[in-house]
């Protein structure tokens, strides 16, 4: 199909030329792209969605390679391209003499940058490994204060009488000013978002205007001193991120990242409508020597400084980079709409020949989109260049990372060497310790990694439980692998909801209260412990006896929220899995007024919530099921199989005696301070 | 390299006070193992014979150069020329030396209560928090790795442990090759401890 060839950034080209021609065909004059519009309200939202999602551990490995290609490829690329272009106007005859070679390197510099927008548009489709994505994509976006330095610069100096040494050396300086400025900026602008988002607990909704608004101010506080806008804003996404999403909501995070995709793809979107447009709406002066020779320059600068910058940088890379990689590399470097806008820009009184530039500077785009875009994926295949790998984060494999950094830590130590890790380390040191308790709201601030993304990874399944639920049978294929299997002896396996906080175990619960009445008929309460068979009875009342004389408990949250779904896709197998948790849910009758979200069956109980269990059978076993749920009470009980739907994979009708039934009840975690009215059963953990 | 070696030599040097052989005891005079929370595995895989390629089982008391130079070969990273299959030996010998730090007691598998105290230790610089959290991710991961293992269960068999292949299969996304590797590169930025 035609998606499948064209990427989607030449269609819309398409489609503007199509549009433009259409108004130029009613007589109306198209509108051009403007520079202020692009820059001030078009390209953010594409760089604040890139920043802000920016695989962190990936971009940091790779800094050094991304910077050497991002700054010095850049510079080669000016200056080879603005170089041969003053010899090609010198020899081009009369119509380019006059060109001198200031105006010819900053048509270099303009040409010359890489631009995220076509980069993102083009690799987005063509799911390439990580690795050549973040340098290809990290080089576009940290080479903006190279262009922004050079344009500035020859812009300048354009006006000057004379370049003196001075001139030069000061702009050499103004690249660091200007990188490291706009860095700075969005670092102070990503920590004042970060400590506001400290104090939104009491209104959530507009968390996420505080991630934008900071983040378009450090662009704008940036582009108005001069600095590199760009790199402002993907510093303040950086810095925020970490912090922000510990503080805010989870609504508010999903909010954040559908309007940054949305506002993205729209932005994307107008930028290529509008180039074409653009391009049949300006004024073109076509001059063939010019604008051929613009194309294969670029194309040779570009190949060639790829090669040798590779070939210097793979001295200092343990992973080298192959050939291959050099390839998609140099072919990635596709020009768009920034160097059109910047082009745009010029001003007529000192470069009257910005009509030729304009019109170069297109065909450049248009080659670079259209050709090497529609061709680099079959090149990808063809190359077998590896593909990323859609893995999903499991809880192994944070684990497994996590120890590996700490050996290689440790290892590093050992050998006495600074290294890397060394410094990662220490960085992270320092965070705990100092940082995030300024940023991070309340407990969350105290919370390793681990247990984060394990809390995250439970919400996640949590939800996905809950949308899924009321979705018919469970197919027999789920993994019936359960804690029996791996620990058969300890049939109560303890497991503690990590201090889980207050507004979490909230959400938690709205969520599942919302979509109970889904659920209500079709799950049963599963515990895969007592559904299985009748000796487990004996155990489990044995257990139950053991628990009554035994110590304190504590509340739990069922592990099983945390088996991975990466395997089961598919909600209804998501659900199967979890569908094992006692999930059936039935207004209790009295005293527990608040809800508690209780999914672990087999956890020992206390000896007082046991007794309230044995009360209970009498009561409870009266009630029926009804149909109206109490919005306060969610314990959950296992029903009588009912409904036949959700039986093919637990054994059904394993004669639940009224104790087990009780027992299935999911306890929360109320957090550090237990509410009184939940004292009683349940003995608060953690406090 | 011979660079690297000498390097190593001399670290070994210090590290052991000039002695011939290293203790556990040596390891302890590294400041920044301190923060380190796996640093007990760390330091007993040093001496784990099998890491070390001995015949037996169990802990050496005192390694010498040679050991030494062993234990750091696992941290050799990748170089260009290398073949498929050397790539592969490569990575299942860095996996059987991360499979040996995670299984203490040598029992070749990975029980449910040596992954709860590698979690746990994960989380030792933690003070404030509880053992049990520590043991309910365990168990998640474990159900997990579980499930990738082994598919279909039922519910009364009873998973073992991680066995290596199991081990090698849960590390199947993740490039151990590149990954678990020190740079000896820049020997300027060498700790002077001297």
């Amino acid at each position: 199909s035609v998606s499948n060839i064209v990427p989607e950034s030449c269609l819309l080209i398409v489609v503007g030329l199509l549009v433009g021609g259409l108004i130029k065909g009613v007589g109306e004059k198209p509108p051009i792209l403007k520079s202020d519009i692009f820059f001030l309200f078009l390209l953010p939202p594409i760089i604040l969605d890139a920043g802000y999602f920016l695989p962190l551990r990936q971009f940091t490995e790779n800094l050094g390679t991304i910077l050497i290609f991002a700054v010095v490829g850049t510079l080669w690329n000016a200056f080879f391209l603005g170089g041969l272009m003053y010899a090609v106007c010198q020899l081009g005859g009369p119509g380019l003499n006059h060109i001198g070679l200031l105006a010819n390197l900053l048509f270099g510099s303009i040409i010359s940058a890489v631009d995220p927008v076509a980069v993102l548009a083009v690799f987005e489709e063509i799911h390439i490994n990580e690795l050549l994505h973040i340098l290809v994509f990290g080089e576009s976006l940290l080479n903006d204060a190279v262009t922004v330095v050079l344009y500035h610069l020859f812009e300048e100096f354009a006006t000057f009488e004379q370049v003196t040494i001075i001139d030069i050396i000061l702009g050499f300086l103004s690249f660091f000013v200007v990188s490291l400025g706009g860095v700075f900026v969005g670092v102070i602008y990503g920590l004042i978002a970060a400590f506001t988002s400290r104090f939104t607990s009491h209104i959530r909704v507009i968390e996420p205007l505080f991630v934008f608004l900071y983040s378009y101010m450090a662009y704008l506080s940036a582009e108005l001193f001069h600095l590199s806008g760009i790199m402002a804003l993907i510093a303040s996404g950086v810095v925020m991120r970490p912090y922000v999403e510990a503080n805010i909501s989870h609504k508010s995070h999903t909010t954040i990242k559908y309007f940054l995709k949305m506002w993205s793809s729209v932005s994307e979107t107008l930028i290529f409508i509008f180039l074409g447009v653009s391009t049949v709406a300006g004024h073109h002066y076509w001059n063939w020597t010019f604008v051929i020779s613009t194309l294969l320059f670029c194309l040779i600068a570009r190949v060639l400084g790829v090669l040798v910058l590779t070939w210097f940088i793979n001295k200092f890379r343990i992973v080298k980079l192959t050939p291959k990689d050099q390839f998609i590399i140099a072919y990635g470097g596709l020009r768009g709409a920034i160097a059109f806008s910047l082009c745009y820009l010029l001003d007529y009184k000192h470069f009257g020949m910005r009509d030729m530039f304009l019109t170069a500077i297109i065909t450049v785009i248009f080659f670079t989109v259209f050709v090497q875009g529609m061709t680099i994926r079959p090149l990808v295949d063809l190359l077998a260049v590896k593909k990323k790998q859609e893995t999903k984060r499991s809880i192994n494999e944070e684990i497994h990372t996590q120890f590996l950094d700490h050996l290689l830590t440790g290892i590093e130590d050992i050998c006495g060497h600074y290294g890397h890790h060394h410094w990662k380390d220490k960085l992270n040191r320092f965070n705990k310790k100092y940082v995030k308790k300024c940023l991070i709201a309340g407990e969350r601030s105290k919370e390793p990694q681990l247990i984060a993304f394990y809390h995250k990874m439970e919400m996640k399944q949590a939800i996905e439980l809950v949308e899924s639920g009321g979705i018919g049978k469970i197919p027999s294929a789920v993994s019936t692998v359960s804690i029996q299997n791996i620990n058969p002896k300890t049939l109560p396996v303890e497991r503690i909801l990590p201090a889980l906080s207050k507004d979490k175990e909230e959400e938690i619960r709205k969520i599942l209260r919302n979509n109970l009445q889904k659920t209500r008929q079709r799950l049963r309460s599963y515990n895969r412990h007592t559904l299985v068979a009748d000796p487990y009875e004996e155990a489990w009342n044995q257990m139950l006896l053991r628990r009554q004389k035994a110590r304190q408990l504590e509340q739990k949250m069922n592990n099983y929220l945390t088996v991975p779904a990466h395997k089961l896709d598919s909600p209804t197998m998501s659900r199967a899995r979890i569908g094992s948790d006692p999930l059936a849910y039935e207004p209790k009758a009295d005293s527990e007024n608040l809800p508690i979200i209780t999914i672990d069956p087999a956890s020992p109980q206390s000896p007082e919530s046991v007794d309230l269990m044995n009360e209970e059978p009498k009561g409870c076993a009266g009630l029926p099921p009804s149909p109206e749920e109490d919005e306060e009470g969610l314990v959950m009980r296992v029903k009588e199989p009912s409904s036949p739907g959700t039986d093919d994979v637990f054994t059904p009708g394993t004669g639940d005696s009224p104790g087990n039934q009780r027992m299935l009840r999911c306890l929360s975690d109320p957090g550090p301070r237990p509410e009184p009215e939940e004292g009683e059963p349940f003995i608060p953990k953690g406090q | 390299t011979s660079e690297q070696i000498e390097h190593l030599h001399r670290r070994f040097k210090q590290l052991s006070r000039d002695q011939l052989t290293i203790r556990k005891e040596n390891f302890d005079s590294i400041p920044d193992l301190e923060f380190n929370p796996i640093r007990g595995k760390i330091v007993h895989a040093f001496f784990d014979k099998r890491n070390l390629r001995q015949e037996s089982d169990g802990l050496a008391d005192e390694i010498n150069f040679e050991d030494f130079l062993t234990i750091m070969s696992y941290f050799r990273p990748i170089e260009m020329n290398m073949d498929e299959e050397q790539l592969d030996r490569f990575r299942k010998e860095k996996l059987k030396f991360l499979f040996h730090m995670y299984d203490s007691d040598h029992d070749g598998k990975i029980t449910l209560q040596e992954y709860r105290n590698v979690v746990e230790e994960l989380l030792s610089g933690n003070p404030h928090l509880e053992k049990e959290s520590a043991r309910s991710i365990a168990d998640g991961a474990m159900l997990e790795a579980a499930s990738i293992c082994v598919g279909q269960m039922g519910p009364d068999q009873v998973y073992e442990g991680i066995t290596f292949d199991d081990f090698l299969k849960m590390w199947q996304g993740i490039d151990i090759e590149t990954k678990m590797h020190v740079r000896f590169l820049n020997m300027e930025t060498i700790a002077h401890c001297y």
